[in-house]
């Protein structure tokens, strides 16, 4: 397969950027997209250019390092996946793809295809976590939690921070991401000791750092590589409110 | 500390969006009249009952509250969640998501260039029009008669399908935004949404349609 690419390069914060076209050809099918850039930077480094810079490190849907804007979605053109495990068999031959960074402005790019994130490990640092004495594990049954209860919590447990519900949002919201978090939390019986605290305090951080408001669009939702649901949302501003009245 | 988070202004939004689309009831009930009672005496008896009771008064400039602060906040909180982004993306969006919810300040201009228009030839006209008072059935015969022109009957329904497509996204967002759904009743209430959307404006297009096709029928 053989393919037309649009790439977002940038030297680094504060140039301008633009992009770059860049023909591709021999891709077979099986080709990960991150190996279709491999193979592009391989090319481009034989031709003593500069290679695209892209975040990656997993490379199996587990790590949220890896997060692209191709053709106009965040993770490309399928569902429930993140870029590290979108294959060429999604494209035709002889496609034009365009590939830009997440675009927002509380997610600076570093170079090209990358972007700083540390925005979301900020807000996790204002309550993502429970104030307890690390130690030996507890007995898994001397706090008794409903299935479905634990199932939801860790519906929302599963979120890898990658960022995708910012860049699919056109205010560019972390609302998922930190409903997520405030949710799984405050479904357990550790962590709802600190809820009301913790979720004024990550909505501040959020706000803080320059993220959108949520309008309820959806489309983060359907971004997500881990389907969480905005239902999650639902639950934050449950907890907001509970928290301020 | 509340207001000045983006969750409690959204919340707020949300009060106020709930609030304006509770009004179209009372409203879509009283535009009913002009049709259940075409010698237009119930329609009149109602709107007099409006004009003298109490509390409907004080409800009317909470209304007018309710509408300036939806349209300037709204507008105010669009403009902000604009600057969240310095650059925009080359390729537009191709997630598939519903063109209500991505378009709320479009429809919401929309339905706004109308409102002004509506406010000018009934609530005016109903408010500083002196022989009204002395004819109250004259207000009866304004609103019928205004549907007589084809091009009014033609506005109304564009503007009847603006606000359709406003409360299609509005009411399952503000009940959101509320924190009143779960994974289980959040596609129950899109579905609500919908329908009381697709009520609203099928409702008043319906009144506005019976009163142009009368017209028509009764001239031909």
């Amino acid at each position: 397969m053989d393919f037309t690419l649009k790439i977002w390069r940038q030297n680094g914060p504060k140039d301008k950027g633009r992009f770059e076209t860049y023909e591709i050809e021999n891709i077979t099918p099986e080709t990960s997209f991150l190996e279709m850039l491999d193979i592009l930077n391989q090319k481009l480094i034989k031709e003593g250019k500069s290679p695209v810079a892209f975040d990656h490190d997993c490379r199996e849907g587990i790590c949220g390092m890896c997060g692209l804007y191709i053709n106009g979605r965040p993770h490309g053109p399928d569902d429930d996946i993140t870029t590290c495990q979108l294959f060429m068999r999604k494209f035709k031959d002889g496609d034009t793809i365009v590939v830009e960074p997440w675009r927002a402005k509380a997610f600076p790019i570093i170079k090209d295809l990358i972007v700083d994130r540390s925005a979301f490990d900020k807000i996790l640092q204002e309550g993502g976590y429970i104030s307890v004495c690390t130690g030996e594990a507890p007995e898994a049954n001397s706090i008794l939690i409903p299935p479905e209860v634990a199932e939801e919590a860790m519906d929302a447990a599963s979120c890898i921070g990658c960022g995708a519900c910012v860049a699919a949002c056109k205010n560019a919201s972390a609302m998922l991401f930190v409903a997520a978090k405030v949710s799984h939390l405050a479904l357990l019986p550790q962590g709802k000791i600190e809820a009301a605290k913790r979720v004024k305090a990550m909505i501040a951080k959020m706000d803080e750092l320059g993220f959108g408001s949520c309008t309820n669009t959806r489309a983060c939702e359907i971004e997500c590589p881990k389907n969480i649901s905005i239902s999650h949302i639902a639950r934050l501003n449950r907890e907001f409110l509970k928290a301020n009245f | 500390m509340f207001l000045n988070s983006s969750v409690g202004k959204k919340i707020v939004v949300s009060v106020s969006g709930l609030f304006l689309a509770l009004f179209l009831v009372v409203h879509l009930f009283l535009n009913f009249l002009t049709v259940v009672d075409d010698s237009g005496d119930a329609f009149v008896e109602a709107c007099n009952f409006m004009e003298r009771n109490f509390i409907i008064k004080i409800m009317e400039y909470v209304l007018a509250a309710g509408f300036i602060f939806h349209i300037f906040y709204t507008t105010y909180l669009t403009w902000k969640n604009r600057s969240t982004r310095t650059t925009n993306y080359h390729v537009s969006q191709k997630t598939e998501v519903s063109w209500s919810s991505q378009n709320m300040w479009i429809s919401g201009f929309v339905i706004l260039g109308f409102l002004i228009l509506h406010l000018y030839n009934y609530w005016y006209k109903f408010k500083f029009d002196e022989s009204l008072e002395v004819e109250p059935i004259g207000k009866f015969y304004l609103v019928v008669q205004l549907f007589h022109q084809w091009y009014y009957t033609l506005f109304y329904i564009i503007w009847f399908i603006a606000l359709g497509l406003h409360l299609n996204h509005s009411i399952q967002s503000g009940l959101h935004t509320l924190g009143l759904t779960n994974q289980k009743w959040i596609d129950r209430l899109n579905l609500i949404s919908s329908l009381y959307a697709i009520f609203i404006t099928v409702g008043f297009s319906i009144i506005s349609l019976y009163h142009y096709l009368t017209y028509v029928l009764n001239n031909y």
